[in-house]
């Protein structure tokens, strides 16, 4: 199934082949084609409802596909061999919602996946756990529960949790649509420094600002199909395609 | 002609009105009396047939003979019953916990296999379930060679714990279906296997959530240990009847005598309502 040549930085850490995913008779990928270099940072935007939340959580494995290949660095995601839990500790994945884990502390949250998946030793586990809080700005925050932290602090804390397990790439998935406006910045400048110190990036987004600033290359998708792409500058300036103009018209 | 204004308005539905089945009707309808009943129940149950006897010229008799009776009906009888009701939560307990997580098991055939049995177990009559075990079951039973016989009433607990086994794996099933999908999912994308995401995540959320529908389940099994007095293992309830059959049979034995049973049994149930009630508002769900 996988080609025996192994991966090297040069090819494509993600890339995604004439993906095609329907949930029942709802189709909602129509082939999508997607390469994504080592380092890049790529958003997603599209109108609601146009696939782009199924689209990356096709590369976690989260949802199968029906038709198509999925690789991440080199491996093959759709196939029936493939080992879910090898694949989930390359990819660190943040939801709308933040999904931290209500019953432990913000440390134990970030902590938890190292000592249980990676079976990584108490000691360093909390030392890099802490100085992941002091990265996202939440050192004072540690023993707090998920519920006495506001949404773009729990945003932080589910940043901290996936980076803990050193990925080599990080999807978010909306990760800002659920927050109040004063908390998207604080957590759009913690992805941003992460986009900076090189972390691969796929970014579902809506705040169009934040993907012209960060993004190497920006996707529009719009009913199942990638109808445009291209580097922010020449997105946004200048659409080609009526959909992608249409788009944003309305959102800018 | 104008008609009456009587459309379909949508006014908050009182939760009494609610037509939702509540599991812990037992534990609701116990815990949220008030403690004066128990004195309400003595008034009743002991007073009355007291006066009534006072008119023949025996008005002490009837409590004399109580009073005799109390300390055996107790500890031979209701703490005999208390003992069944432990055994039975252990057991049905233990065995609960394991069909319930076999009811959300990936596997196709053991979640239909333990969906069964629990509604099997769930749905039938206690007493029915009872006579099967007491007839089903032989009285020894045969190890490495050597009989061993156990009394009817091992057999009794056996078969209390199905029900209960039923109802706990119900509960069990519940409330892991209450923690949100998006937990399973994190858990997921973090590389947590199946097993570990459901011991470390999933269920310490909705363990809390568990304890008071379990405790009311445990407040109803103890009421139902009577039951066993049928298949004629010696409990509180059959005791107290030999106990009455000792003072000659007398007709003016039988409320006090009876009333004394009801009240060892809310007396006990009762607190454990309370507590169940208390712990119920403590854990309802902030999520």
């Amino acid at each position: 199934m996988t080609t025996s040549a192994p991966w090297t930085p040069d090819q494509p850490i993600v890339s995604l082949r004439d993906v095609y995913k329907s949930f029942g008779s709802l189709e909602v990928l129509k082939g999508i084609n997607i390469d994504i270099m080592k380092g890049e940072v790529i958003c997603i935007i599209g109108p609601s409802g146009s696939g782009k939340s199924t689209l990356i959580r096709c590369i976690n494995a989260l949802n199968d596909i029906q038709k198509g290949s999925i690789k991440v660095e080199g491996q093959e995601v759709h196939t029936d061999k493939l080992n879910k839990l090898e694949l989930r500790k390359k990819i660190g994945m943040v939801f709308q919602q933040y999904n931290l884990f209500p019953h432990k502390t913000a440390l134990q949250n970030v902590m938890m996946a190292p000592l249980l998946v990676l079976k990584e030793d108490k000691a360093s586990t909390e030392k890099r756990a802490r100085e992941l809080l002091a990265k996202v700005r939440l050192a004072d925050k540690e023993d707090a529960y998920p519920g006495e932290l506001s949404g773009g602090q729990q945003q932080r804390v589910a940043i901290a949790r996936s980076l803990a397990m050193q990925p080599d790439i990080m999807l978010f998935d909306e990760v800002t649509a659920a927050l109040d406006p004063e908390t998207v910045k604080e957590v759009l400048l913690t992805i941003k420094e992460l986009a900076a110190e090189g972390m691969t990036c796929i970014l579902v987004t809506h705040e169009m600002g934040f993907a012209r600033e960060v993004a190497d290359h920006i996707y529009f998708t719009d009913r199942g199909v990638i109808v445009e792409h291209g580097a922010p500058e020449t997105f946004f300036d200048n659409a080609q395609d009526e959909r992608t103009k249409l788009f944003l018209s309305q959102i800018l | 002609m104008t008609k009456p204004n009587n459309f379909a308005v949508l006014k908050p539905t009182p939760s009494s009105a609610s037509l939702q089945y509540d599991p812990m009707t037992v534990s609701r309808f116990l815990g949220t009396m008030s403690p004066w009943t128990l004195f309400a129940i003595f008034a009743v149950l002991l007073i009355w047939p007291t006066i009534a006897s006072a008119q023949s010229g025996e008005a002490v008799r009837p409590f004399n003979a109580l009073w005799r009776w109390m300390p055996f009906l107790i500890t031979k009888g209701f703490l005999f019953n208390v003992l069944i009701s432990f055994l039975c939560l252990v057991i049905g307990t233990g065995a609960g916990v394991v069909l319930g997580l076999g009811q959300i098991s990936q596997r196709r055939f053991i979640r239909a296999v333990s969906w069964l049995i629990t509604q099997l177990f769930r749905n039938s009559p206690w007493l029915v379930i009872l006579f099967i075990v007491m007839l089903a079951l032989p009285y020894e039973m045969t190890i490495f060679g050597e009989v061993y016989y156990y009394p009817a009433w091992i057999k009794a607990v056996l078969g209390l714990s199905l029900p209960v086994m039923a109802n706990i794996s119900e509960i069990v099933r519940g409330a892991i279906r209450s923690v949100p999908n998006t937990q399973w999912e994190a858990s997921e994308a973090l590389a947590f296997t199946r097993n570990q995401t459901l011991w470390r995540i999933i269920l310490p959320q909705c363990f809390k959530r568990m304890i008071p529908p379990w405790m009311n389940w445990y407040a109803i099994l103890t009421m139902a240990t009577p039951l066993v007095s049928i298949l004629g293992v010696d409990d509180v309830v059959n005791l107290t009847r030999q106990a009455i059959v000792a003072e000659n049979n007398r007709p003016e034995l039988l409320m006090p005598f009876f009333g004394f049973v009801l009240i060892l049994f809310f007396a006990y149930c009762y607190p454990i309502a309370r507590l169940t009630l208390r712990l119920e508002r403590k854990f309802a769900v902030k999520l």
